[in-house]
Order: C-alpha cells, then structure tokens, then sequence
C-alpha cells in the first residue's frame, strides 16, 4: 500500500506539473494579454507595464520565474485584476464557499440517492423501480443551469419561500437553493449506480448464505449487500468531484455565491494570468489528490483489490 | 502477441466511415484464403441483414428486436429522430412561411423590439406568429430554439465523431500491439484523465476567443473532440486485448495480413456493439458541455444560438420572462432525456449481460 501511494504521488507531482505548464502556454500563446484592451496605451506607459510584469523578459525566463515562485514559495503571485489581493489570499476567501456548497451538495446526493437506488434494487421491475429509473434520468437530463432558476423561479419568485441569491454564510437559507441545484445530478447518478450495484451483490452467493443462516431482510440489505453494493458509488466518487468542480462554476454563476468558480470566470474573461493558473492549479491539486483518496478507500472497502 | 513489427502506413488503411469501421458486405479477400467457415463467421454473421445465404438470426437484428421492445428507447429514439428533424427543417420553414430567420430582428418598429409572451401577438392578444414568444430583441424564440438545436445536435455529433475516430485507433493500437506501447499509451489516458479539462477548456476558451462566432464553434469542436476521446479508447482497447487471441486473428495473421489491416478490418469491426453504446451515450455528455460552455458565455455566440446560449438569457430574465428560458430548457433536457434511455436501451439490446 505505501509503495502505491508514493508511486502514485510520483505520477501526480509532474501531472500537477503539465497542467500548469499548459495553463501558462495557453494564456501566452493567445494574442493579446491583459492589458491589450480596447484603449491602446501609450508606448511609454506600455513600456512600463511590460517592465512590471517582467513581460520585457525571454519567455522561458518568465516561465521559469512563475514555475520557481509556484514551487518554491507555494506563491502565485498577485492578482491583476482585483488590485492588491494575492492570488492566495482569493483562494483562501472562496475555497470555503464552493468547498462547502459542493460537499453539502454531495452529501444530500448521498442520502437521497442511496436508499432510492436500494429501494429499487430490492424491488427490482416493479412500479416503485420504474418510476424511480424514469426521475433520475430526468434528473441527469436536466442541466443544472436550466434547474437552477426554474427552482428560483417557483420557490423565490412566486411563492417567496427562499431567497433567490446571493451568500449570506452558511447558516442561512441562501445556501439551500444552490445546494439542492447542484446535488439534483448527483442524486440521479448515486441512484442508478446504486442500483445496478445492489442488483448485481443481491445475486452473489454470500447475500444467499446471509439468508440462508436466517438473518433478517434488514441485515441482509444493510450489513451485507450494501458493503457491496455501493462499491461503484465509491468509485464513482473520483469523477464526481470533478464534474462537482466544474458544476460549482455554474451555481455560484446563477446564485451569485462568491466562490472559486466565480473567480475564475472573471479571471478568465479578463485575462488575469495568475489568478487563471492559480485556481487551475488548485482545482488540479484538489482533483488528483481526492482520486487518490477514493483508490486507496476502494482497496480498504473492497479486500479484493490490491495494490 | 506483441513482438509484431508495427507497421505505420496510413495509405494502407481502409476509408472508415463514419463510425471508423468499412461496411464489409463481400466477404473480406484475407479471409476468404482461410476457408469459408472463416469467411462467414467474420464477415457474413454480422453484416449482413436480410440476408439469402444465412437464415439465421444476426446479432443485429436480435439487438434491433430487444430495442423494439424497450419502450422507453422507443420513444427516445422517436422524440430524437422528431427533434432532428424539426431542427434541421424548422428553421428554413418558419422563414418560407413567416418569412422571418432567427436571427431576424424587426427593426422598422420599436414596439416589436420586445419580449413577447408564448401565442401573443403586439396587440396582448392570441397569435400563432411567435409560439414561443420573442426574445428581448424581438427575435421568434421557435425558430432561435430550432437553430439551436440544429447547433446543440451538430456539435455533438461531430465532437462524438471525434472522439470515435481518435478513440478508436487509438485504443484499437495500444490494445492489438500491447506491451510497452500499450503501457505508455494508457499511462498518458491515465494522466488525461485525471486533468479537470472543462476548466482547460474554459480557459483555451477565453484565451483564444474568436472574433466570429463561427470562429468561435469551430473551436469549441476542437476542444470537445479533443478532450471526448478518452473513454473511448479505454473501452476499445479491452475490447480488442479480449479479442486479439481469438482464432480468426491467429488465421489472420497466418495468412500474412498486415497489422494494419487486422486491426482495423478484423478487430475493430468486432468491437462495434460497445462503441455504438458508448457512441450514444457520448453524444448528450458533449451536447451538455457545450450547453455549459455556452451558458458560461464561452462557446456559441450570438446571432448563433444554441441551447445553452439561449438558457443563459433566459435566466437572466428568469423573472421577468420566464419562457425565454423554459422553452429552450425544456427542448433541450427533453432531446438528452432521450438520447440517454436510447443508450441505455442499446446497451441492453446489443448487450443483454452487461446489465
């Protein structure tokens, strides 16, 4: 097990690597950069800009500079357009709001979508199996930005239930709306996984000597089948986290929420190069590090796997 | 099995059609030298339909009778083809009939630049002009949802097409030839894989933004195509390792086929049945991305629309005009919708164990 971590950790530092290689290659290979606007600048002030910047410099002396500074001070430098704010200090202020938002999100998706998709498996072609398989394919069919304001749209604006947007910390309701849009996918997926998981378990031979000791319904589903069941939800995990990343962007995008996918819209849109490289860096620490995480939980639940 | 000198010759390979596999209705020369079992068991079994020679029941009809069956595939497949059609001739009938285009914006009269309800005319009262009621520039949402569609279906087809071309050799390469290639292939999948590209995406999207919005979509099929591949050449490749020491390779490779064409006349062609599920299934994943994309305000621009351009208007005027972005949503989860059950149907015909 040790000897998997470390050689996973090998292949994770150069990936982390690449991705902010390719991030700093796309933003320079693009015409322009973030002062080019629509005004064009005095030659003068130009000239001193680009000095500021180290722009005046050899590529691959900036690249090494940014890369030194990424490596060996865990610095990504200042922001350019939200003035005097280091890159690290955004991330900081914003990591908590998607991080929370998401896994509260993911943990919702859990507590609906399991039982659902067991429920299902346990009554597999009836009526209650059906329909369930009919939401959830609707629930991953809808696009969470479609969801997102229809919900707005029922429960803010005509019925005057909950707030529409904005963040106002997470003990309020604000966080309700954008928490249940963002699980909506995952609860769809988490139930359908779990129930072709439970489906194929329920059939294995150790569910038909748990039964056949004596054990009751409730022990067999929940002690014994669901160990195993939900061995695909566990691997599904790894994705999930990613498509959670991306899909945080859109959330805070509709309910306004003051997190790391809101930054880094702006950042992309006004060319601000470090903030960009750093939120992608980020965002690709947190994901290869998270799927490692989910390998290493998969070889403790499931004793058949070993690395 | 792997010490096979590979062979690069891409004169060599055979015109794929779209789906990256030559239709093969006469039986395959190669094969022929072998016997006729082996001519039948690799080309006539699965080809051909409706067939003189053979009575029995291909594997494909079988799968075509499952599907039949799976009502809810049924009706995906229906409401897709519907869907498909209406997009591609909505648009040039509403401009024969109405004589308005999508991107239309009547300009002669400011009261028309508004947003109208579904079935409303200017006067407020009932009107079949504008089904879906007008956008805020007085464009008929029917017909911007149409092109939409025709956009949102054509970005994931040809992205899926893509995918199917790179995923298929790639996958098809790495498994056939096997050993240190395979292993460096899969490794770089692998590393591929664990990128979080949506974000990549975004930002090549905003990096290289194009000054035309047709700049802008032939883009976005650059980036879906590129990153859609992966899956794909994971499937094709266990495929392939479980079929590459099957006997009618062997008899293949005896006869003195190129590498080639073993992998891409004998093995692909094989590999069919999970690729056109994946191929299914692939196609509203890409159409969801680019929705995102869109929405985000980094793929298809305006006057283009697509649906996740249109659903981003819509829900900035959420309040107000609340069918700019339920009608567009609403076509748009239906179309996925079916797409998926279409999927999932295929792979419980085609494949009734993988269940």
């Amino acid at each position: 097990m040790p000897r998997f971590i470390i050689k996973r950790l090998l292949v994770t530092i150069p990936t982390i690597l690449v991705v902010i290689t390719i991030t700093w290659g796309l933003i320079r290979l693009a015409p322009g950069n973030f002062y080019s606007g629509e005004k064009r600048l005095p030659p003068a002030i130009e000239k001193n800009i680009r000095e500021k910047y180290g722009l005046d410099k050899p590529w691959y002396q900036q690249y090494g500079k940014t890369m030194w500074n990424i490596l060996r001070h865990q610095d990504f430098g200042t922001s350019l357009n939200f003035r005097g704010q280091s890159v690290n200090t955004i991330i900081r202020r914003s990591l908590p709001v998607s991080a929370g938002v998401g896994i509260l999100a993911y943990l919702l998706a859990l507590l609906i979508g399991i039982p659902v998709g067991s429920i299902a498996a346990l009554k597999q072609n009836s009526r209650w199996d059906y329909s369930s398989m009919a939401v959830t394919m609707l629930g991953i069919s809808i696009p969470n930005f479609v969801l997102g304001p229809i919900l707005v749209l029922v429960f803010s604006l005509s019925l005057y239930w909950l707030p529409p947007s904005r963040w106002n910390g997470f003990f309020s309701w604000n966080v309700l709306l954008p928490v249940v849009t963002l699980s909506a996918v995952y609860m769809a997926y988490i139930a359908r996984l779990t129930r072709a998981g439970m489906l194929e378990v329920l059939r294995s031979d150790y569910i038909r000597t748990a039964r056949a000791k004596g054990l009751s319904e409730k022990d067999v589903v929940i002690r014994h089948a669901l160990r195993g069941g939900l061995m695909p939800v566990v691997s599904y995990t790894g994705p999930a986290l990613a498509f959670l990343l991306t899909g945080t962007v859109v959330i805070e995008k509709i309910f306004a929420l003051p997190g790391l996918g809101n930054y880094f819209i702006q950042a992309s849109l006004n060319r601000d190069e470090p903030l960009v490289i750093g939120i992608v860096a980020f965002i690709a620490i947190t994901l290869l590090l998270m799927n490692l995480l989910v390998d290493i939980a998969y070889a403790y639940l499931d004793p058949r796997v070993r690395y | 099995m792997t010490d096979d000198p590979v062979e690069h010759h891409p004169e060599d390979q055979p015109a794929l059609t779209p789906l990256g596999v030559p239709r093969v209705e006469t039986p395959d020369p190669d094969v022929i030298a072998v016997g006729p079992e082996m001519a039948v068991a690799e080309a006539d079994v699965r080809w051909t339909e409706g067939d003189e020679v053979i009575k029995g029941r291909s594997l494909w009809r079988d799968a075509w009778r499952r599907l039949l069956k799976n009502k809810l595939a049924v009706f995906g497949l229906v409401v897709v083809i519907l869907i498909t059609i209406a997009s591609i001739t909505g648009p040039w009938l509403i401009h024969k009939t109405l004589g308005f285009t999508p991107d239309y914006i009547p300009s002669n009269d400011v009261r028309l630049i508004k947003s109208f309800p579904p079935f409303t005319g200017p006067d407020g009262k009932f009107s079949w002009t504008h089904p879906m009621g007008t956008d805020n520039a007085g464009r008929d949402q029917f017909a911007r949802v149409l092109q939409g569609g025709q956009i949102s279906l054509f970005v994931g087809i040809i992205s899926t097409l893509v995918s199917l071309l790179i995923g298929i050799s790639y996958g098809a390469i790495a498994g056939y030839i096997g050993g240190r290639l395979d292993n460096l292939m899969m490794r770089l999948v692998d590393v591929l894989y664990s990128l979080p590209y949506v974000i990549l995406i975004i930002v090549l999207l905003s990096m290289f933004r194009s000054q035309t919005p047709r700049g802008q979509l032939v883009l976005l099929f650059v980036a879906l195509g590129a990153v859609s591949w992966l899956t794909m050449a994971r499937i094709v490749r266990g495929q392939v390792l479980s079929l590459k020491n099957q006997e009618f390779v062997l008899a293949a490779r005896a006869t003195g086929v190129s590498t080639t064409r073993i992998i891409f006349r004998h093995l692909v062609p094989n590999t069919l049945g999970p690729v056109i599920v994946y191929a299914t299934l692939t196609i509203p994943q890409v159409m969801l991305t680019e929705a995102f994309l869109s929405f985000l305000g980094f793929g298809v621009q305006a006057p283009l629309s697509s649906w996740g351009s249109l659903a981003a208007d819509g829900a900035q005027n959420i309040a107000i005009y609340p069918w700019q972005l339920i009608f567009p949503g609403v076509t748009m989860a239906l179309t996925l919708f079916s797409l998926n059950f279409l999927g999932d149907g295929l792979r419980d015909a085609l494949d009734p164990q993988m269940r």
